[in-house]
């Protein structure tokens, strides 16, 4: 235990300053993002990831929000436990026929006022399943989506930007 | 009479709207103890407000004990608030009710959190009730003995009357008998207030929950009561344990000064506490759900090796 | 007619309620008659002591009475037995000679047992009842025997010669084991309680509320007598051996309780557990009595009565809602209820306000006696010995623990039983009671909100009842009207000061959410994860609730896991049914009861050799008889 406080103390702080910012990573769609959204999560947003049927590409980059390098709880984003503590549904996956109704159950037990942000390609429109006999393609095919960070998969930089535009909070 | 009120609305606007920030703060230093930056320590209070904003989703199968149990949760907390010695040595309701009447308030809350966990008629809520108060149970004996221990020392048992008689005498806190009985205190409030190692205040993973297993329900304004009502328990855990174990500086009587000084010395003494909760949760790893009841038979231990060594050294 | 005896039990509860307090109040009242029966004929004395007792089992006889009105088709046996049983028990706290106490004791019994026995078809009756016989008379036995051996030792069979006899120590300590074990089997304690758990839940509900509420009671009244009454000053021995056997019955009562599934049976377990934290008040008000310290022995005698007076209330409470469930749902077991909630909504409140009482929660009266407990034990440095000191931590630590675990004990049983969906169909159509019983209830949970709000008004009285027997010359000082103060500034508590501060701490917090939240709510069903089927078999059940308790004191449970599996024919890989049972061992029966009925049977064995059917050998016998007796005459 002390040897390793001491490794951390000696550390210290290794979070970037600051996100390198990609181009655009967020693409808004409905045009109530803006000013609901930022009124109400600028300070506070609570996360609740939703795999629906993803390759795990994605999740493990959104893991890497959590850690030191990246840190997103530094912006006063979270994950949470329940959808009924979320504000936000971080939708990754082409959406499985068999997912798309816990999908739907999710977003119902989220208590308003609530979004959606598709994650990755495939959550935009199927990705490299689209067209499966196998998916429903897209999150927006099942609850409406108010913004897409896409790539296959997007990198942890680019999600933090995405989350941090969507919530209108300078990095 | 004019300061006693003034002291118990200080008291009161201490733990409501101090307990967020001790939160913060305790997440802050853990954030920067593993290298993150981390949140600010103001964070809780945006998560509050945000959540008074919101709506409820409440489940089908829920009655009125889901409905009722945040505000007597968050109640339970109010009223303690005013029965903990925080900046005066005897607070308003400080004749109402001593420690003992202390540990059941707070069992109230445990068991009203737990039939709502049950209310919901998933197995997660179930299951949080169930550990939970298996948990609480379990730290009762030891919250008991300590305070015994102390109490033998003061001839009463009313945390005013503790407060005082050990800060006549500062040298007393450092007893081995009072110092076994904090460490016994120590490792209780981890387990009461639901933090590492025995609760995992941060985990995602229901199987491994305890408390927050049994809110996954709750949602909004209820949500933001719950999560208030914990934050005042640590703070009112924390503050006795200053208080009961140190009372260095507690003003025995109330005029502005004093409760300023007095404020001012409790947040000095909880940044240390806060420090030394940090340290701890950094260090340990989460103990199995079923070793945990060893980690309070050890606690037990101390207290009653605290009380035989008060009476073999009277 | 069924009726009829019911309601003349109200009004001889009414009665005996009402004298009871009169003599609490101080009223002292003799009757005699000598002419009635040998030995001394009928004696009653109605003092301090005795009223509070007899009160008791007149205030819990009214509600008992009149939930048996709503309920009269079920319960055709038994009305006799019934109206018997209640005057008994209103006899033996009266009773102030060896015989009247002995006669309304065995009678109490008796009426019990025929009670117990009403469902005669019921294998389980049957036991639970042959149990209860044999251990009850293994009591009275002792009592027997204790009683006469006191009448030739003081030689008198009336209780005021006893208590002006010095007997030697060796002669009383005998006479007081024994006596002590005779009550102690009636108050359940362990490991003299086995008949407990199997008689309470086979008696019709009104008749298990009246025996776990008063009938057990009345053996912790016998050991009060014999602790501090009718022996004289006694060593502090007694006092240990009280509030250790108080500390093991609750503890073990409590931890059995948690894991059971049987409804009645739980609350029957719960009331060792309650016994034991009785015992505890009175082990601690014995040990300082011996130690000269009479206001610290009058304060724990205080909070053993203050508990007994409490648990009367909250038990025949809970027993009386759980014969409601009963009734309505025609099964005792947890795993089977669920929702009732939604379908009684009045018997749940009551039930909630029993169980919250009985978890020792404030505001409520479970919560003030326990607390009186606790300031009792917790003075104990001014006996200077350090080994009683350590008794006494024990105690604490027992006290606590209990506490705690019967928190969670009834968190379970509420929460099982009550909340959720329901677990079977019988629960999903359960149906609210008929007005009587719900009238007896409601008088009930007003009566724990009463004893807990008032405890200024009853503690006092109490302790002048306490301080009677003892004998410490002036009254106690408890406090002021608004908050009870314990040995001057030891401790202080206002049950009303909290309550106030409760609700408008809650008051409080609903119109400040008012201000600030938004009032929307949106139904939907309960989150599980986003899956398609939630049914009630996916909801926690009472074994599962009680697992962590199985795990953490597996030493004492001993649980054996048996799992079945039946696989598929084709494969073992398809399962097509698991059965599993998680079933505890009882530690008394297996190391205690079962060695000894071992042992008897061994020797039974032996003596049935001279059993051997043959009338020769019986005239054998008897010549053989003869010529011993003739050797020896
Ligand atoms: S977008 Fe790419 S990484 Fe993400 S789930 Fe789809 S295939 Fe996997």
């Amino acid at each position: 235990m002390l040897r390793q406080l001491r490794a951390a103390l000696r550390a210290g702080v290794v979070t970037e300053p600051g996100v390198a910012t990609e181009s655009a990573p967020l693409e808004v769609v409905g045009a109530r993002l803006r000013e609901e959204i930022h009124r109400r999560f600028k300070r506070s947003l609570h996360i609740r990831q939703v795999d629906a049927g993803s390759c795990n590409g994605c999740e493990l980059e959104i893991s890497g929000l959590t850690g030191p390098h990246y840190d997103f709880e530094r912006f006063g984003l979270h994950l949470v436990a329940s959808p009924r503590h979320a504000d936000c549904l971080l939708v990754t996956g082409p959406v499985t026929l068999n997912m798309a109704e816990p999908l739907r159950r999710t977003w119902e037990a989220t208590p308003d006022p609530k979004f959606v942000i598709a994650v990755g390609d495939c959550g935009r429109d199927g990705g490299i399943f689209r067209g499966s006999y196998a998916v429903v393609g897209g999150v927006s095919s099942v609850v409406p989506v108010d913004a897409i960070i896409a790539g296959c998969p997007p990198s942890p930089a680019a999600l933090l930007a995405g989350l941090l535009a969507a919530i209108g909070r300078r990095p | 009479m004019i300061a006693d009120l003034v002291g118990a609305v200080v008291q009161l606007a201490l733990v409501s709207l101090g307990s967020p920030l001790l939160i913060g703060v305790v997440r802050t230093l853990k954030a920067r103890l593993v290298g993150r930056r981390g949140p600010s320590p103001w964070q809780p209070y945006a998560d509050l407000r945000k959540l008074l904003g919101k709506e409820r989703v409440v489940s089908t199968t829920t009655s009125w004990i889901f409905a009722v149990t945040p505000t007597i949760l968050a109640a339970t907390m109010l009223v303690s608030a005013l029965i903990v010695p925080l900046v005066i040595s005897r607070p308003a309701l400080g004749f109402a009710g001593n420690v003992i009447v202390l540990m059941y308030l707070f069992l109230i809350g445990t068991f009203f959190l737990a039939l709502a966990g049950l209310d919901a008629g998933s197995a997660f809520g179930g299951m949080g009730g169930s550990r939970e108060v298996a948990v609480a149970a379990l730290a009762e004996p030891t919250i008991v003995l300590a305070v015994f221990a102390l109490a033998m020392r003061a001839g009463t048992i009313n945390l005013g009357g503790v407060v005082e008689r050990v800060s006549t005498d500062p040298w007393v806190a450092l007893a081995p008998g009072h110092l076994l009985a904090f460490a016994a205190f120590f490792i209780v409030m981890l387990a009461e207030t639901g933090r590492l190692p025995v609760d995992n205040p941060a985990t995602h993973l229901e199987l491994t929950m305890i408390h927050e297993a049994m809110v996954l329900e709750y949602s909004g304004p209820d949500l933001a009561l719950i999560e208030w009502a914990a934050a005042m328990k640590l703070f009112l855990f924390m503050s006795l344990l200053a208080n009961l174990f140190f009372p260095w500086g507690v003003p025995t009587h109330a005029s502005v000064t004093t409760l300023a000084v007095g404020a001012i010395v409790l947040a000095a003494k909880l940044a240390v506490l806060a420090g030394l909760l940090a340290v701890m949760e950094t260090g340990v790893a989460k103990l199995r759900l079923f070793r945990v009841p060893e980690l309070l038979a050890g606690s037990f231990a101390l207290a009653l090796l605290s009380v035989t060594s008060m009476f073999l050294l009277r | 007619m069924t009726a009829l005896v019911y309601v003349l039990a109200v009004i001889v509860g009414l009665a005996a309620g009402a004298v009871g307090v009169g003599g609490m109040l101080g009223i002292g009242m003799t009757w005699r008659l000598p002419a009635l029966l040998p030995l001394g004929g009928v004696s009653l004395v109605l003092d301090p002591l005795a009223g509070v007792f007899l009160a008791l089992v007149g205030f819990a006889a009214v509600p008992a009475s009149l939930y048996a009105l709503g309920d009269t088709r079920r319960t055709p046996r038994g009305r006799v037995a019934y109206l018997l049983f209640v005057g008994a028990m209103a006899v033996v706290p009266l009773a102030a000679n060896a015989l009247t106490f002995l006669l309304a004791w065995e009678l109490m019994s008796l009426a019990s047992y025929v009670l117990v026995m009403h469902d005669r078809e019921s294998r389980e009756a049957i036991r639970a009842g042959w149990v209860y016989a044999v251990m009850t008379h293994a009591g009275v036995v002792c009592l027997v025997v204790g009683m006469l051996l006191l009448g030739t030792w003081t030689g008198s069979f009336e209780v005021g010669a006893w208590r002006a006899a010095a007997l030697a120590p060796g002669a009383r300590n005998l006479v007081w084991t024994l006596l002590a074990l005779g009550f102690a089997v009636k108050a359940g304690v362990i490991p003299l309680h086995v008949w407990l758990p199997l008689a309470h839940p086979a008696a019709p509900s009104h008749v298990s509320a009246l025996m776990s509420g008063v009938m057990i009671k009345l053996g912790v009244y016998g050991l009060i007598r014999i602790s501090l009454d009718w022996l004289g000053d006694g060593p502090a021995w007694w006092g240990t051996a009280i509030l250790l056997a108080g500390a093991v019955s609750a503890v073990v009562g409590v931890l059995s309780a948690i894991v059971d599934r049987d409804l009645k049976r739980v609350l029957a377990f719960s009331s060792i557990e309650n016994m034991g934290i009785i015992l505890i008040g009175l082990g601690a008000g014995v040990l300082y009595h011996a130690a000269g310290l009479p206001a610290l022995a009058v304060l724990g005698l205080t909070a053993a009565l203050y508990h007994a007076v409490n648990h009367a209330a909250f038990k025949t409470l809970l027993f009386l809602g759980a014969g409601a469930v009963v009734h309505a749902t025609g099964t005792r077991d947890m795993d089977a209820l669920g929702g009732l909630i939604k379908r009684m909504p009045w018997t749940t409140a009551c039930f909630l306000t029993g169980a919250v009482a009985i978890a020792a929660l404030p505001p409520l009266n479970g919560f003030v006696s326990e607390w009186l407990t606790f300031q009792a034990l917790l003075q104990n440095l001014l006996i200077e010995r350090p080994g009683v000191n350590l008794v006494f931590a024990l105690g604490i630590a027992a006290l606590a623990l209990t506490g705690g675990l019967a928190v969670a004990c009834f968190v379970r049983v509420f929460g099982i039983s009550f909340l959720a969906v329901p677990r079977s169909d019988a629960s999903a159509r359960a149906h609210e009671t008929e007005v009587p019983p719900r009238l007896a209830m409601t008088m009930l949970a007003v009566a724990c909100l009463a004893l807990g709000l008032g405890a200024t008004a009853v503690a006092p009285a109490l302790a002048r009842v306490g301080s009677e027997l003892i004998g410490v010359v002036g009254s106690l000082a408890l406090g002021d009207a608004l908050t009870l103060d314990v040995s001057g500034n030891f401790a202080s508590l206002s049950v009303p000061v909290v309550a106030v501060a409760l609700t408008l701490a809650g008051l409080g917090i609903v119109g400040g959410l008012a201000i600030t939240g938004r009032g929307r709510v949106r139904r939907y069903e309960t989150w599980s994860c986003g899956r398609m089927l939630q049914t009630p078999r996916m909801e926690y059940t009472a074994t599962a609730f009680a697992n962590p308790f199985k795990r953490v004191f597996h030493f004492f449970y001993r649980p054996v896991e048996q799992i079945d599996i039946a696989a598929h024919p084709a494969s073992r890989l398809f399962v097509q049914r698991i059965e599993y049972a998680n079933p505890t061992r009882s530690l008394f029966d297996d190391w205690l009861y079962r060695p000894l009925l071992d042992s008897v049977h061994r020797s039974v064995r032996v003596v049935r050799v001279l059993q051997s059917g043959s009338a020769n050998l019986y005239l054998a016998y008897i010549l053989l008889a003869l010529l011993v007796m003739l050797v020896f005459a």
